[in-house]
């Protein structure tokens, strides 16, 4: 069991959280046109990365918050947590 | 029955404590302290168990974790619980247990001539054997397999033992209270760390409990017991014993299986059968010693045969005599401490050790002894069916390919070592990678992933000296790094004899013209012959290897076979062993029950129970209940002998002719607050809703980003920045993290907060003709005429003091208001909806009438929001804004969810008027199609119609805008069912909606 930092509550178990997929996945603006394919990506295309991966959690129940968390996918390291406003450098 | 093979004394069993037990029917006698494996050998039974292919005749092989023989169905305190190893499970007073895959008995075993048709069931035989004819597989040949399968029998009855599951963090876990263990743990406890150390077996000390070395001027067993006792004391020190530690996962994540109460005749008040813990460690230190593995040679399952530490454990743990005639065959100095401990009882054994010449401190007491020590000789087979009687015995020459002349010797046990291996289980489920250690023949860790070290035997050390030096230092260096404290505690000084270096050899050949069986892995009848086959067969990978031959895939998960197993495979492949790499360690080390791994989650506890302020009234009202999600919620109130069919038509009918009062606590309730509620509310929606008014409700749908809908429900505008919103039970929490997500990570700027306010209040659904009557004597002081509170409108009221929200809506159809109190009034609120409803002839109704309500009504629920609708399919397009954008509008845009035959509510109604439509069945054209029948829609929910006295039903149906009057068939191959129907309207009652406006 993953064992993540929270960046609001500190270090609490996997079981606390839920995944919610890709962190760099862009939602196009509201109101705004966008094409067949650009939607398509937004919605359905995703990359199955192996390493190094930007992914969203929500402490679920616990402070209920969405962060990022930098995990490699293969080997479940944990590198950085972030909130859900702070900028990933 | 006297215990003949009990010595006199010695041991460190209780012996004032004699324990009965009975074992396949006959009563026995132990002590305290003893396994059923020691006490059963202690009255000279070796015959426990026939193996799982041939159904030889099977012993003890172990004393521990490793055992793959002794395997028992256990009988305790009224229940049973099949594979438990006599080798590990303790004697209490009354134990039985009996053997298990022998019919019908372990001596007289009718399965045992599959022991003479062997060479008919090789490696493969079933996968080649049981492909043909087809027709065979379920009637004949699955049944038999299963039959012949399997080792115990599991209890068919609820297990009334209770287990708990715990969480612990700690700075320092150890696996393994020995040598190394015992050093970590003291010289980490000592730097104020805290520390958990963990022991598989009931008493602490591991290996030094049967070796015979000095510590600090002690025997190593009292400096165990001194080190035990001392951190038993210290606060910051849990010591757990009989807790086998049987994974290691993800960021130091290790669970440990304690058996709290397997030792005693039955589990005491309050305490669980076993307990799971859930151990977060910042370190590991692993310290899980290693485990003798045997030399092969000819029928090396004989009962009697076993590894030469288990017959010392027995010995020195329990004071039983393994034999009186013991032959010992060893490859290195480990046979010789055995042999010493025979000899230091009276017993005289004779030594086999496979080299030619080996000199050491250990085999020159042997020597000394006068033990008879024969070099460059091997045991080639043993004889005796049930027990072994004798062994034959021959010279062997220094390339280990010639034997000598067959000579026989008469013996009673044969105790082989062929040297130790490692157990790297924990550290290789860490991630480790493993290297092959050249001069032990076996694997130990590598590079360390997590924060985990491996010392002592567990990484191919077995110098004692060397092990309690680097325990000592890790302990304390571990310890230093997280409580940065440095107490200096000094080395105890070692003495130990020095051993000589072991010999290769690892499987005696077979003699000229004979065909013994020689094991490799015990439990599963593997052979050698059986690997040599796979490989001839082209098997080439050892993880094809393993699962072709089964080697090492018993319960024992071949503790005692893997690494014989891999050096055949490199011999005959011509390949050095870690070339050949070994099968991947997963966990459970060893069994766990199953009832740990559940724990206390079962029945009722395996989810949270979820009941309504208003559930006790319910409970004295006869309801009867059903489970919706979490929630129980009253299904239909039981009046004299009714069925559910006829209660809840008889509620339904009363919604539509008088008033009916619905608990409908259970709906999703979230507050959502801000300047910018109304912003989040119309990106949220299909439909509009910036120019809501307060104290006005709307019915919403929304979708997720693919355009399916999500849930519906109806939000109220209670003040100018607050909306009560409102979600069906099954998707409240989702909704929730729905909204979070976008607030939180998508749309930051608007100003919104959100919160469940499910718990904070109770509601009551008032429906039916008579329901304004009724409110108006609820709330007298209220307007609540049709121009007051019209359909959709919201108010504040009184309910005797109680502060209220009146809501106008509607789910039945019906002329209909929500009530909502504080939870804790709701109990009030309903008392006095019931008393004041009377003389309206109010009766509650329950799911089963609502669900009828909304069905002939054609209103959807979760039967149609299944995941897989677009709001056309629910004939919810109109609530599609075409101006506005919300979440998932552009993937309306897509071509199938636009495409003119696109399925779509409708009502269905039978031929015959009479025949209920069972939900689920499928919507054909024709009904004597050949298969597959080209499906054209689904029955999603159906009812009795309380309005027209006829079976009603909704479906999702392709091109269904179109098919109106159409007839069709639904077929219902579950229930056997084909049913003529027609297509209708799913607006089935009231299809303007008059009523609820009225």
């Amino acid at each position: 069991m993953l064992y993540i930092n929270c960046p609001h509550c500190g270090m609490r178990s996997q079981n606390e959280f839920s995944y919610g997929g890709d962190a760099s996945v862009k939602r196009p603006e509201i109101n705004k046109e966008v094409s067949d394919q650009e939607w398509d990506n937004f919605v359905y295309n995703r990359k199955s990365l192996r390493g190094k991966h930007l992914e969203l959690w929500q402490h679920i129940s616990g402070c209920r918050q969405w962060i990022k968390v930098e995990r490699d996918t293969a080997t479940h390291e944990i590198f950085r947590t972030f909130k859900a406003d702070e900028e990933v450098a | 029955m006297t215990q003949a093979f009990r010595i006199e004394n010695g041991g460190l069993i209780n012996r004032d404590k004699k324990l009965s037990f009975k074992f396949n029917g006959k009563t026995y006698f132990g002590y305290e302290g003893d396994t059923l494996a020691s006490a059963l050998l202690a009255n000279g039974v070796h015959l426990v168990g026939r193996s799982f292919k041939y159904h030889r005749p099977r012993g003890f092989f172990g004393a521990g974790v490793d055992e793959p023989y002794a395997v028992v169905q256990l009988y305790r305190n009224g229940e049973t619980e099949p594979n438990i190893k006599a080798t590990e499970q303790e004697l209490f007073e009354g134990l039985e247990a009996k053997s298990v895959n022998c019919w019908p008995s372990v001596n007289f075993d009718i399965g045992a001539i599959n022991n003479f048709l062997k060479i008919f069931l090789p490696a493969g035989f079933y996968y080649k054997t049981f492909m043909w004819p087809k027709s065979f597989w379920y009637r004949i040949y699955e049944p038999f397999i299963r039959k012949a399968a399997g080792l115990g029998v599991a209890s068919t009855k609820h297990d009334k033992e209770r287990y708990e599951h715990k969480y612990e963090y700690c700075d320092l876990l150890i696996a393994g209270s020995g040598p190394s263990g015992l050093a970590g743990a003291y010289a980490a406890a000592k730097n104020g760390a805290k520390v958990i150390l963990a022991e598989d077996k009931p008493r602490f000390g591991g290996s030094l409990l049967t070796s015979d070395v000095n510590i600090g001027n002690q025997s190593g067993k009292d400096w165990a017991e001194g080190i035990i006792a001392e951190l038993k004391i210290m606060p910051n020190v849990v010591v757990k014993n009989r807790s086998q530690i049987f994974g290691y996962y993800d960021h130091n994540m290790l669970v440990m299986s304690e058996k709290v109460s397997d030792h005693l005749p039955s589990t005491k008040k309050y305490h669980p059968n076993k307990r799971l813990w859930y151990i977060r460690a910042k370190e590991v230190l692993i310290s899980s010693g290693s485990i003798e593995r045997p030399i092969v040679f000819g029928n090396n399952d004989t009962p009697g045969v076993m590894l030469s530490s288990a017959a010392k454990e027995y010995l020195k743990v329990y004071g039983v005599l393994v034999g009186r005639k013991p032959l010992v065959f060893t490859n290195n100095d480990s046979g010789y401490e055995t042999a010493i401990e025979f000899k230091k009882h009276g017993v005289d054994p004779v030594v086999l050790d496979s080299r030619k010449n080996a000199e050491s401190e250990i085999i020159d007491e042997a020597r000394n002894l006068g033990i008879n020590i024969k070099n460059s000789y091997v045991v080639v087979a043993a004889q005796g069916y049930k027990k072994v009687k004798s062994a034959d015995i021959a010279s062997i020459s220094d390339d280990k390919k010639q034997l000598g002349k067959i000579e026989n010797i008469e013996c009673d046990c044969i105790c082989v070592s062929g040297f130790w291996t490692p157990t790297i289980h924990l550290a290789s489920q860490s991630g480790n990678k493993t290297k092959f250690k050249e001069e032990i023949d076996a694997f130990v860790p590598g590079q360390s992933k997590q924060n985990e070290i491996t010392l002592g035997a567990a990484n191919g050390v077995f110098s004692l000296d060397e092990t309690i030096k680097t325990s000592f230092k890790a302990g304390s260096e571990l310890s230093k790094k997280l409580t940065k404290k440095d107490n200096e505690i000094a080395i105890p000084n070692v003495v130990e004899k020095k051993s000589s270096q072991h010999d290769k050899f690892w499987c005696v050949p077979l003699p000229k013209g004979k065909n013994y069986k020689r094991f490799l892995d015990f439990q599963n009848d593997v052979a050698v012959s059986d690997v040599e086959i796979a490989l001839r067969e082209g098997y080439r990978s050892i993880e094809h290897v393993k699962r072709y031959t089964t080697l090492g895939m018993a319960t024992d998960q071949g503790k005692t076979s893997n690494l014989n197993g891999l050096q055949l495979v490199s011999e005959i492949e011509n390949k050095v062993v870690p070339a050949v790499g070994h099968t991947t360690f997963r966990p459970p080390y060893t069994p766990v029950s199953i009832g740990a791994i559940v724990g206390r989650e079962v029945g009722k506890h395996s989810k949270p129970t979820r009941k309504s302020p208003m559930h006790s009234w319910h409970e004295k009202n006869n309801a009867v209940f059903v489970d919706a999600g979490v929630w129980l919620r009253p299904r239909y109130y039981k009046r004299g002998n009714e069925n559910l069919f006829e209660a809840s038509k008889r509620e339904a009918k009363n919604v539509r002719t008088n008033v009916g009062v619905c608990d409908v606590t259970t709906l999703g309730k979230i507050d959502v607050k801000g300047p910018d509620a109304a912003e989040l509310l119309n990106r949220v929606y299909t439909n509009a809703w910036l120019k809501l008014p307060v104290g006005k409700a709307r019915y919403g749908v929304m979708l997720r980003e693919d355009g399916i809908v999500m849930d519906d429900g109806t939000t109220t505008r209670i003040s100018e920045n607050h909306y009560h919103m409102t979600t069906t039970t099954a998707q409240a929490a989702n909704v929730l993290s729905h909204l979070e997500y976008y607030l939180q990570l998508v749309w930051p700027e608007l100003n919104v907060n959100v919160v469940s306010t499910t718990e904070q209040w109770a509601g009551a659904a008032i429906a039916g003709p008579k329901s304004r009557d009724l409110l108006q004597k609820l709330f007298p002081n209220s307007d609540v005429s049709n121009e007051g509170l019209p359909f959709m409108g919201y108010m504040e009221g009184d309910l005797f003091g109680v502060k209220a929200r009146i809501f106008r809506i509607s789910f039945s159809g019906e002329l209909a208001y929500e009530v909502n109190v504080e939870s804790d009034y709701g109990n009030f609120m309903w008392e006095k909806i019931i008393e004041v409803g009377e003389e309206f002839n109010i009766q509650p109704y329950g799911t089963e009438a609502l669900s009828t309500l909304r069905i002939e009504m054609g209103h959807v629920a979760g039967s149609e929001l299944d995941g897989r609708t677009i709001p056309y399919d629910n004939a919810l397009e109109g609530l599609v804004s075409k101006k506005k954008d919300f979440i998932g509008k552009r993937s309306l845009q897509r071509s199938a969810f636009t495409a003119e035959d696109r399925q779509r509510l409708v009502g269905v109604v039978p031929l015959d008027k009479k025949t209920s439509i069972p939900e689920g069945s499928h919507l054909v054209k024709d009904d004597k199609a050949p298969l597959p029948n080209p499906k054209l829609g689904h029955i999603s929910a159906s009812c009795w119609s309380v309005e027209y006295d006829n079976p009603f039903s909704l479906a999702i149906l392709k091109d269904g805008k179109n098919m109106i009057g159409e007839k069709l068939f639904a077929m219902s191959p579950l229930k056997n069912k084909v049913i003529p129907v027609e297509i209708v309207s799913s607006h089935y009652v009231d299809p303007k909606g008059e009523r609820v406006r009225s």
